[in-house]
């Protein structure tokens, strides 16, 4: 029953995305890019995304256990996933974040 | 701190591990500022190595450290490290240490383009800052390589890294699995260039041994050995064989074995710091002629440690009351310990390393073997052979007196020189059986003694309720006696004296009653003559009354006839 009513508000909810990246660097601004137009895409008015440079909060660094910059973390919903790179690959970074479904086709 | 060996002229700056021998073998530490590989299998002590250089140099050299955990989370750490008197927390606390797990979970990671290690560059970066750290760990960086699967990009990151820590100037170690044919799996090697350090735990007859190896060391001259070396209670130590020399001291003063005799055989008792063998066949009394060595050496306040191969604590104190010789209050004082392990409980370099430890740490002015002999069955007669001199050397070099005992075969030649270690030797007592007239008897002689114009007697030796007791041999007109045939060969002479001594104290008498009965006989006859002498004087006395009657008679009758006679005349 839980799991239904997730399932649902996989569709209805608000995403909360937060992205990490370190400074300024083509990638990030790539990774960015990338995220935008891929919310827009799935999730158009359903997502909200917070961008963390780590140069200038270096402590989320252990607290959010990133390693690999950028990281794209789903905070909502549950569970949380993580994606790292700059999103290029459009394909893998829907899977990673579970936003593309099985269940329309 | 050990000298350090291989100090070169204007070598490279280095950071000591604190660990002992390592240094030694490095020629002070690992190289400072640069990232140090150290790779191994499973199980050999990667980890530990690399905490205690991060503990050590945090307690003991003033750099404060960072340790990067991608295997185990800080607890486990600290929970595994306690065991060796590491208190991380504590030193968490102080900010003198900086544990932090990384996380990497492959299963929860999609990757999904370009990507870079920043974050862990960062967190690097900001924990460092944090404790102000001078050394890194990172254990066990080839986790990443589980992680991520875009392998180019992780080994372009891992050249980075490297690159990083040395612009940071941290003394890095980096701890590897180690992998087929190569040193480690994922080939970190490439990147660590100035030093490598390779740890491995062989079994050999089911006994193992943990043995290190630096293989390479850019810029300084270090030893490329294997090290044997041990992890126990008090972290890691690494065991270097060949840096001792012959340089050690030699010392003129004598200690004395505890038996007094003995003492005189050799001239006043071996040399300080020199090394006693004391070989001989199965109960000829070496363990009991130890135990008098240990127990003079507590005597002089000086301690001394007892490895025991063969017995325990409880039976060797129990077995040398019996002669008279109480061992245990010097154990209560501390100046006597007793060490008993099988000899087949770990390897020879175990064995070797776990001594140096212990004696490193009790700092006994005697050490006793008891027997050395039993280490060939830890290993091949060379490696005992090998081991053994390197003990003689260490104990030399420390001006510790050294008692090996050894056992040899009843058939074999006695004087046979044991492991080959006798030119290691500097006084060999030789204990014997003496076999003759239906019984065994010990006989005690001195071999070798170098530096001593020592006896070249065979002594007999007793054990005794007090002890170790020697004794002349009797040497006469009937050979060399030893036992009851000397104990008998004893009794006839003495019975023989006596019947001497008796003989005299007859003739003696004999004289004596002669003497008295002249001296009887002289006075009956004084006593005759006095007697007579007194009969003699009485008749003479009467015979001259007589005569004196006689004139007096004449002289009154002349008197008289005058009176009478003027007108007769002359008639």
């Amino acid at each position: 029953m839980n799991s239904e009513r997730d399932d649902r508000g996989l569709d209805d909810g608000v995403w909360e995305l937060r992205l990490y990246v370190a400074g300024q660097t083509p990638k990030s601004m790539k990774a960015v890019e990338n995220l935008q137009r891929m919310c827009e895409e799935h999730l158009p008015g359903r997502y909200k995304i917070e961008v963390v440079d780590l140069l200038k909060n270096p402590r989320l660094a252990k607290e959010d256990e990133i390693v690999a910059i950028p990281t794209l973390v789903r905070k909502l919903p549950d569970p949380i996933r993580r994606v790292i790179g700059d999103l290029s690959n459009v394909e893998k970074a829907l899977v990673g974040l579970q936003l593309r479904p099985t269940r329309s086709t | 701190m050990p000298d350090t060996r291989a100090r070169g002229h204007a070598s490279l700056p280095k950071a000591p591990t604190g660990i002992h021998g390592l240094d030694e073998i490095t020629g002070g530490g690992l190289p400072q500022g640069r990232p140090t590989l150290v790779c191994g299998s499973a199980g050999c002590g990667k980890t530990l190595m690399a905490m205690e250089f991060l503990v050590r140099g945090a307690t003991e050299f003033n750099e404060p450290g960072v340790f990067f955990a991608f295997e185990e989370t800080a607890a486990e750490l600290a929970e595994n490290v306690r065991s060796l008197g590491f208190d991380l927390d504590e030193l968490a606390a102080q900010d003198r240490i900086a544990v932090e797990h990384i996380r990497i979970e492959r299963s929860e990671i999609e990757e999904a383009g370009e990507f870079d290690l920043e974050g862990l560059f960062i967190r690097l970066g900001l924990a460092i800052d944090t404790v102000g750290a001078k050394r890194v760990v990172l254990d066990t960086l080839e986790t990443l390589f589980g992680g991520f699967s875009n392998e180019a990009i992780l080994r372009s990151e891992l050249r980075r890294l490297f690159r990083w820590l040395k612009d940071r100037g941290v003394t890095a170690v980096i701890t590897a699995e180690r992998g087929d044919g190569t040193l480690t799996r994922q080939g970190l090697e490439e990147y660590v260039s100035d030093c490598v350090i390779l740890l491995d735990h062989r079994v050999n007859d089911q006994t193992s041994t943990r043995r290190l190896r630096i293989v390479k060391y850019r810029g300084t001259s270090h030893g490329t050995n294997e090290y044997p070396f041990l992890i126990d209670a008090a972290g890691f130590s690494v065991l270097p064989l060949t840096s001792l020399g012959l340089e050690h001291e030699a010392a003129n003063e004598r200690v004395s074995t505890g038996i007094a005799r003995l003492d005189e055989m050799l001239g006043g008792g071996p040399y300080r710091g020199t090394s006693v063998l004391l070989s001989g066949t199965a109960g000829t009394g070496k363990s009991s002629i130890a135990a008098h060595f240990a127990e003079a050496s507590c005597r002089r306040g000086e301690r001394c440690l007892y490895y025991s191969f063969e017995e325990s604590q409880s039976q060797i104190l129990r077995n040398m009351r019996s002669i008279g010789l109480e061992l245990a209050p010097w154990i209560e004082r501390g100046l006597l310990t007793f060490v008993s392990t099988r000899p087949t409980f770990y390897g020879l370099e175990m064995h070797l390393a776990a001594m140096h430890k212990h004696i490193r740490e009790y700092d006994p002015k005697l050490v006793v073997v008891d027997p050395m002999s039993n280490f060939i069955s830890a290993g091949t007669v060379h490696e005992a052979q090998a081991m053994l001199l390197r003990l003689v050397d260490f104990l030399k070099a420390r001006q510790t007196t050294a008692l090996f005992l050894s056992l040899t075969s009843g058939g074999g030649a006695l004087e046979a020189t044991e492991q080959n270690i006798s030119s290691l030797i500097d006084t060999w007592v030789l204990l014997r059986d003496i076999e003759l007239g239906g019984e065994r008897n010990r006989g005690l002689h001195v071999l070798k003694c170098r530096g001593t114009a020592h006896s070249n007697q065979v002594r007999e030796f007793v054990l005794t309720s007090h002890g170790v007791d020697l004794r002349d041999v009797y040497v006469g007109p009937e050979g060399v006696l030893t036992g009851s045939m000397r104990l008998a060969q004893e009794a006839r002479e003495r019975a023989a004296a006596e019947a001497r001594s008796q003989r005299i104290a007859g003739k003696r008498r004999e004289l004596e009653r002669k003497r008295r009965v002249l001296e009887a006989q002289v006075a009956a006859l004084q006593t005759e003559f006095s007697t007579e002498e007194a009969e003699l004087e009485l008749l003479i006395a009467a015979e001259e009354q007589a005569s004196q009657r006689i004139v007096d008679d004449r002289g009154d009758m002349a008197r008289s006839r005058q009176v009478k006679g003027p007108r007769g005349g002359q008639g």
